[in-house]
């Protein structure tokens, strides 16, 4: 099972949310629109940053952010 | 009920209503930093949308509490239906229903706010917007019915809360608000 942030596009206006609270797996470009740290353009979220991934979630103004799970 | 009880009923409600006031001002206020998408107080984004959060449901249980003691309280004289369908109340009826309607509002506001992620972001922000119905209500409440409207700590408040969202309203509706600093460069259509 692994888990991925999705970052619905049409939805995020940069708020930079995400990326404060999620530093590990996000940084913001120069306009705070999110950009994956790890080089995938869905980056993995490990199990111990779990917890903090949903709160990134949940805090993201305009619901743009979403874990995706997979097989 | 004894004197005392009954006096420490009416203070604390009409306490916890000029509190709530002070809770949805706050809230109103943060609420246009959060949607500007500007850091502010030091606290980041999330954090301010945080406390936006968390003082909008403190305003919530101070209107529980704002209700729940003077349903009890003698003077108020409220009846259960007046909590719900306003203008119906005994005592200055038109600025009491205010209060009922404020709470109505809140009422939606609230559940839709916290079943944010069933309901989706258009439903959200479309019930999101009656909270600038909500403010007005509630200060016209305050103002109208309050045993203490001609006090000057009341008014002080009062006004403190009018100057707090009138320059928050204002910035909100100026054009650099949407901008974050950033300019745009108009695209050019080729042909």
């Amino acid at each position: 099972m692994t888990t991925r942030l999705h970052v619905d596009w049409t939805r995020c206006d940069g708020h930079g949310s995400c990326a404060e609270l999620l530093p590990e797996l996000l940084g913001s470009d120069e306009w705070g629109f999110p950009l994956s740290r790890t080089g995938e353009p869905e980056p993995r979220v490990p199990r111990q940053l779990d917890d903090l991934a949903r709160r990134a979630v949940s805090a993201c103004p305009l619901q743009a952010l979403r874990l995706r799970e997979s097989a | 009920m004894s004197a005392t009880l009954t006096t420490a009923l009416w203070d604390l409600g009409r306490g916890a209503g000029v509190a709530a006031l002070v809770a949805f001002t706050i809230s109103l206020v943060l609420g246009i930093v959060t949607r500007s998408g500007r850091d502010a107080l030091g606290l980041g984004r999330f954090g301010l949308n945080e406390v936006h959060r968390t003082a909008a449901l403190t305003g919530v249980g101070l209107v529980a509490v704002h209700l729940g003691t003077l349903l009890f309280d003698p003077y108020a004289q409220l009846r259960l239906v007046d909590l719900v369908f306003p203008f119906l109340g005994s005592y200055r009826p038109l600025w009491l229903g205010l209060g009922t309607l404020a709470v109505d509002l809140l009422g939606v506001i609230t559940v839709v706010s916290l079943l944010r992620d069933k309901v989706g972001p258009r439903v959200f922000k479309a019930v999101h917007w009656a909270t600038y119905a909500l403010w007005p209500v509630a200060l016209m409440h305050a103002i109208g019915t309050g045993t203490d409207a001609a006090t000057l700590w009341l008014d002080g408040v009062a006004l403190g809360c009018v100057a707090a969202v009138a320059a928050a309203v204002t910035w909100r509706l100026s054009p650099s608000f949407d901008t974050r600093g950033w300019t745009r460069t108009p695209r050019q259509v080729a042909r």
